[in-house]
């Protein structure tokens, strides 16, 4: 890293700084990947490089279960959140109703509370009507939060836009309905793309929600994760972990560069 | 629901706000807001023989907040998300600061290496710093190798490693707020305080931390509120010494199954996360602490 260069030039000591909270931040990371490559069952020293645990990851039946059960909810939690939350993001940017910035703060409310409360009150509601705790169970809990999201970005970018735009659409003759589907909806894609992407992401990396609401025999990746590091450490938890590390960081990318080919407001 | 007046040729569109506002809403409702309710119900009312809520409707569960059992978990919880809040501002603020002085494309640089961690799995984050923590972990054996100790340090399972986990969570949460309204501060007001006068202290007291206050404000709720709330930090570096609210709730929901009593555990997390945000939107004045939520991480 360079960062001398610039306007003002950068202090011995902000350097120093910098870097340390940068370190601070990766080092744990990086040096989890590193042993997940190390050959030796107790992580100690580095003993040789080896593929085994990922061979390990990818050949156990209990994660491969796991994967799958993770890409059901997921995915179709992901396609309900997204189509339910560009509907709330275009409707919420059009419409003129009253109480509707409170509706829209309110949604704000899965993003602020703590996870652990949003468990417990979904855990209460699923065991009041005795809605049988499993995938689908999850897959319920996890639109509730995913929708916030991908309404936000979907908002946003529609107020980048002047909506003159939608009304030369009208101007021009097209019903409601053509005009949303010719002109919002591909005016809000990458906003679309890119909250369906962290939806799922959130979804994936999910343990909290999934962990009160999967109920006995349905468990996802993070379950799988935390109870192999509950019952004691093995060098395939390193590379499971990398691996939904490396899945974070590529998913979480790809959304990025979505939002920024988009043009629009530049929110960083 | 529609209020359209008739003006603007959006009308149509805005006309078919129930279609398009309506489910998600609904969705909210109930799958947040009635839950939410329920909880509320269930933290009023008895533990029936199984554990479960029963009538009559009592505020036993929040008396019992207050024995001394659960209290003393009740504080560290707040003492622990205060000193990680606290740590997260003083360290945050030199690094927001260090971020607005540096050129255009290493500060793009920079910024991306402080979103990065945000986005990765909270799991693996706390698992890492178990690798390096543990007795036979990284840094015990990298000093034991140096002989700087003669034998390992009991770093893992104590406030100490929760609070190392927790601010190496949220540091960026606090980071990315505050470099956004330090991006905002116009240079010519320091030149001007400069020019009357003012040194050093003066201009960071009188100028620069007026003006990021209301990142101060918005990364102390974002790393506060989960703080206060967190399950997995406490459960994995924590242990017995470590544990916080959170997993009292889940100990009282899935272990005892004490479903009233659990309930008004989180309803007390539920009033602190509210009453920070209120506090907060009181602190900036404008009561519009929504906009930099989370969505600061946000790429």
């Amino acid at each position: 890293m360079a960062p001398l260069s610039g306007p003002r030039r950068m202090g011995m000591g902000s350097a120093v700084f910098f870097g340390s909270g940068l370190a601070f931040l990766y080092l744990p990371v990086v040096v989890l990947a590193a042993y997940s490559f190390n050959d030796s069952r107790f992580a100690l020293a580095w003993e040789g490089f080896t593929l085994d645990w990922y061979r390990g990851v990818f050949t156990s039946r209990e994660i491969g279960r796991a994967a799958w059960n993770t890409l059901i909810v997921s995915s179709a939690s992901t396609i309900a959140s997204v189509i339910l939350g560009t509907a709330l993001g275009v409707g919420l940017h059009f419409s003129r109703f009253r109480g509707r910035e409170l509706l829209w703060k309110s949604f704000y409310l899965p993003i602020l509370v703590p996870d652990i409360t949003q468990a417990v009150a979904l855990l209460s509601i699923f065991a009041l009507v005795a809605f049988p705790l499993g995938l689908t169970s999850i897959i319920l809990a996890h639109i509730s939060f995913q929708i916030s999201f991908v309404a936000l970005l979907v908002r946003a970018r529609l107020d980048a836009f002047p909506g003159s735009v939608v009304e030369a659409a009208r101007d021009l003759g097209a019903p409601p309905l053509v005009a949303i589907r010719k002109v919002v909806l591909p005016l809000a894609a990458p906003g679309i793309v890119a909250g369906a992407l962290i939806a799922f992401t959130l979804s994936v990396d999910d343990f909290l929600i999934a962990y009160f609401t999967a109920g006995p025999g349905a468990s996802t990746l993070p379950i799988r994760i935390y109870s192999m590091i509950r019952r004691g450490v093995t060098p395939e938890v390193n590379a499971l972990a990398t691996l939904l590390l490396a899945f974070s960081l590529l998913t979480m990318t790809a959304a990025m560069l979505f939002l920024r080919k988009g043009g629009g407001k530049d929110r960083a | 629901m529609k209020e359209g007046k008739g003006e603007g040729r959006t009308e149509g569109i805005r006309g078919l706000a129930l279609w398009t506002v309506g489910p998600a809403t609904a969705v909210l409702v109930v799958l947040f807001l009635l839950p939410l309710a329920i909880v509320g119900g269930y933290a009023l009312s008895s533990a029936g023989s199984q554990g479960e809520p029963a009538l009559p409707a009592t505020f036993a569960n929040f008396v019992r907040s207050f024995d001394p059992l659960y209290l003393g978990i009740l504080v560290r919880s707040v003492r622990l998300a205060f000193i990680c809040t606290l740590i997260c501002l003083v360290v945050g603020f030199p690094l927001a600061w260090i971020l607005r002085g540096m050129g255009t494309p290493a500060r793009h640089l920079a910024l991306l290496a402080f979103i990065l961690p945000s986005w990765t799995n909270l799991l693996v984050k706390n698992y890492a710093w178990i690798v390096l923590l543990r007795q036979e972990g990284v840094v015990n054996s990298a000093l034991l190798r140096l002989g700087v100790i003669g034998e390992p340090l009991p770093l893992l399972f104590n406030e100490g490693a929760v609070l190392v986990g927790l601010v190496h969570t949220f540091l960026p949460f606090m980071v990315l707020p505050l470099y956004s309204s330090l991006e905002k501060l116009d240079p010519a007001l320091l030149d001007a305080a400069r020019d009357l006068g003012a040194g050093r202290w003066a201009r960071l007291r009188k100028v620069v931390l007026p003006q990021c206050a209301p990142g101060a404000v918005a990364g102390a709720i974002l790393v506060f509120i989960p703080t206060l709330g967190s399950f997995v930090t406490p459960d994995l570096l924590g242990g017995a010494r470590g544990m916080m609210v959170g997993n009292l709730i889940q100990n009282q929901m899935l272990v005892a199954r004490d479903w009233p009593f659990g309930s008004a555990l989180s309803i007390w997390l539920i009033a602190a996360s509210l009453g920070m945000i209120l506090l907060a939107g009181r602190l900036t004045g404008r009561g519009d602490t929504s906009r930099p939520g989370r969505a600061s991480w946000l790429p």
